[in-house]
């Protein structure tokens, strides 16, 4: 067990004093062939227990015992890795004296920070300023979907959805129920291509012919088209009288608004009062108003021949928005000039608007008027504006603005719930569900692969078609209301499932 | 005296810094999306084409800020600039970009700043350190090239961001009233890719970027 060398000390130990020539050889030995023996036996004689009491000693510590257990509770653990990790990183530039004072008071601490701050990052505190210009760069506009997003496939899965579909308590669902393919369907800003008629029946404008679709039977029909005006006319809005689903309203771009009585497939009238394409028809029962890219809005009275009641001048350019209050009281009009005005349903050729509002910073397309609330109108601007303003009509008051991040198309609020639907254009094309008045998020309805430019309500409320630039039209159950009660709930959901499945058969029907 | 029209005197260098500065911050800026990608031109700069910004609140901010920048670079101020991208929403520092800035004395390459305080850069040519504008811009071609394909390796900036422009100075610099000091806004966890540096003779451009770390998950 002992070495070879530590026999020959005791052997010399056991020695009288008069040997003392000896030891020194002993010694000589030792120092030379034993150089890196350790220093209790260089230091020559000693009592023998001294010795062995420094050999246990060596053996296991002093603690009597084989195993060692650390005792952690009294270490900061924090502390104690970023010192390691600082110290792996700027060993080189450290002396040893300051690595043998490696103690942890508040003092030293802050010392070695601003020495690894010197060694990791090369600059002194001492010796530089950071500084930053006190005006921010302005944040930047709009929604963006970062390009770079397709080199990383899994993170479009990983991207935060901020809607909460707590806030309602219906199912939502996220996909439509029925695409329809709407080839040619104009990519234009300022029209309005897309109505519904309270008789189920869809009407929508695809470049020169309108289309009807009936919603019950999947039928559809050729209405009219504008093949003999040229191969540049086209049809720039169509609108459904309010009640009856008899007649509808189709605007030109030679400037002319057609009346066709739809059961009998012809044209009732051809009223005239525009120099420019048409771009916005609104009813208000036997009232047709239509605004124009020559920026005037003309309230026809379709029952007398001498139909035109009242040119409506206070925009200076396209009007592309037009919407009648429910109550019939008031005209809202939007335009390219930015620019949003009220009209009361008296106004006559000499009369201004009763308001006019500026907030928007871009085209105001998207107008709603809601269901639920006397004079409260919701509009959205373009995309310089990208806001969903709300307001009191009767005060001409700014209630709220929300920024959208991207252009609003179009607005429908839901007739059973406080809530609003918008369509937007670039990045994301989709349509958000917002809930009225704290405008939080509730859902976003993706599937469109451009702008969604028009949208429309079912009769019955619970459904919204939505035509995009991508030349279809969705259907998407948003505003269907839950069920009373439970029972009535689950019959509903099967029925909803043997619909779908029936409607997923009939899929990207081509409506001609 | 054609060789010394093409040689650059310290109000060039000033000049090709802050130039590239401001290229630099828009390609980053494009690249990496922090703004809408339509409100970019396309310009023609050091035989590559470049984006830069229409946006008239951010070139006037961009402007403000360069023209500040070029004092301090005259004046040998300058120790680096730093583009912080931070998450909007979260606040946090998601990328630094790094321009360190060294004066150089047109002989000798200097790795401290604080020897140069003074700016007083001789001028006196006829040095091999000396350069062509157009071989400064070889190098700064270099550089842009490597921030449009440092996409490739930094995580995608998944929540809307902004940036912040961060200048160290010396101590002495002036400091206009407008200007006030900033924290460092380090990265916790952060990786660091040394990117290509460029010289005139008066200064030197060293680049880098230090991004956070994608979490494993998000991967």
């Amino acid at each position: 067990m002992l070495p070879a060398h530590l026999h020959l000390i005791l052997a010399h130990s056991l020695c009288s004093p008069n040997m003392t020539s000896n030891v020194v050889d002993f010694e000589d030995i030792l120092n030379n062939g034993f150089s890196d023996a350790n220093t209790s036996i260089r230091s020559g004689a000693r009592a023998r227990w001294e010795r062995k009491a420094q050999d246990e000693d060596r053996k296991f510590g002093s603690s009597l015992s084989d195993r060692f257990i650390p005792n952690r509770a009294a270490m900061d653990l924090e502390k104690s890795s970023h010192a390691i990790i600082s110290d792996r990183e700027s060993i080189g530039d450290r002396t040893d004296s300051e690595l043998s004072d490696d103690e942890h008071t508040s003092d030293s601490v802050a010392s070695d920070m601003s020495e690894y701050k010197t060694s990791l990052l090369g600059i002194d505190d001492s010796k530089s300023r950071i500084l930053s210009f006190s005006d921010k760069a302005p944040a930047p506009k709009g929604d963006t979907v970062n390009n770079l997003e397709v080199l990383y496939s899994a993170s479009s899965t990983s991207r935060k959805n901020k809607s909460s579909t707590r806030l309602v308590n219906r199912h939502i669902p996220s996909a439509p129920t029925r695409i329809l393919d709407a080839p040619d369907l104009m990519d234009d800003y300022y029209l309005n291509l897309l109505s519904w008629s309270d008789t189920n029946v869809l009407a929508v404008a695809l470049s020169q012919t309108v289309y009807l679709w009936n919603a019950e039977t999947g039928a559809i029909d050729e209405l009219c088209n504008v093949e003999s005006d040229g191969a540049d006319a086209h049809i720039s809005s169509v609108s459904w009288i309010q009640e009856g689903g008899g007649h509808l309203a189709v605007g030109t771009s030679a400037g002319k608004t057609l009346l066709w009585d739809v059961r009998a497939q012809k044209q009732l009238r051809k009223m005239d009062g525009h120099t420019d394409r048409i771009g916005a028809l609104a009813w208000n029962r036997h009232i047709l108003s239509s605004g124009g890219r020559d920026n005037i809005i003309v309230n026809h009275d379709v029952r007398i021949a001498e139909h035109k009641t009242a040119t409506l001048s206070c925009h200076t350019q396209e009007v592309c928005g037009l919407a009648w209050s429910p109550d019939g009281m008031t005209l809202a009009s939007g335009a390219n000039d930015n620019k949003l005005c009220l009209w009361d349903a008296t106004a006559s050729s000499s009369s201004r608007p009763r308001f006019q509002l500026t907030e928007h910073q871009a085209a105001v397309k998207a107008l709603a008027w809601s269901p639920h609330e006397r004079n409260l109108l919701a509009t959205g601007g373009g995309t310089a504006d990208r806001c969903i303003k709300f307001w009191n009509t009767q005060t001409g008051s700014l209630l709220n603005s929300v920024d959208t991040g991207s252009q609003v198309c179009a607005l429908q609020w839901n007739p059973f719930e406080k809530e609003i639907l918008s369509s937007h254009g670039f990045a994301r094309n989709q349509l958000c569900l917002w809930k009225y008045p704290t405008m939080a998020k509730v859902k976003e309805l993706d599937g469109h692969t451009a702008r969604v430019l028009h949208m429309a309500v079912s009769p019955d409320g619970t459904s919204v078609v939505s035509a995009a630039a991508d030349e279809t039209l969705r259907f998407w159950d948003v505003f269907a209301p839950s069920s009373k009660s439970h029972t009535g709930k689950r019959g509903a959901a099967e029925s909803v499932g043997g619909t779908k499945s029936k409607q997923l058969r009939t899929m990207h029907t081509r409506i001609r | 005296m054609v060789a010394s029209d093409t040689v650059i005197t310290l109000k060039g260098s000033v000049e090709i810094v802050s130039e590239f500065f401001f290229t630099a911050i828009n390609s980053i800026l494009y690249q990496r999306g922090i703004y809408q990608p339509e409100t970019f031109k396309r310009e023609s700069k050091y035989g590559l084409t470049v984006l830069t910004t229409t946006d008239a609140g951010l070139l006037s901010y961009l402007s403000n800020v360069m023209s500040q920048m070029s004092t301090w670079l005259s004046s040998g101020d300058v120790q680096r600039l730093v583009v912080v991208v931070s998450g909007i929403d979260s606040g946090e520092t998601l990328e630094r970009w790094q321009f360190n800035v060294s004066v150089e004395d047109g002989k000798t390459v200097c790795t401290g700043t604080d020897e140069n305080v003074n700016g007083n850069v001789s001028v006196s040519g006829g040095e091999k350190g000396k350069k062509t504008v157009k071989e400064v811009h070889d190098e700064i071609q270099a550089i842009i090239r490597q921030i449009t394909a440092s996409v490739t390796f930094l995580p995608l900036l998944n929540e809307p961001c902004s940036f912040d422009l961060l200048i160290y100075t010396n101590k002495q610099a002036v400091v206009p009233q407008k200007w006030v000091d900033s924290d460092p806004r380090y990265i916790m966890n952060s990786q660091e890719v040394k990117l290509r540096s460029f010289t005139t003779s008066f200064h030197q451009v060293d680049s880098m970027v230090t991004y956070k770390e994608a979490d494993e998950w998000e991967l």
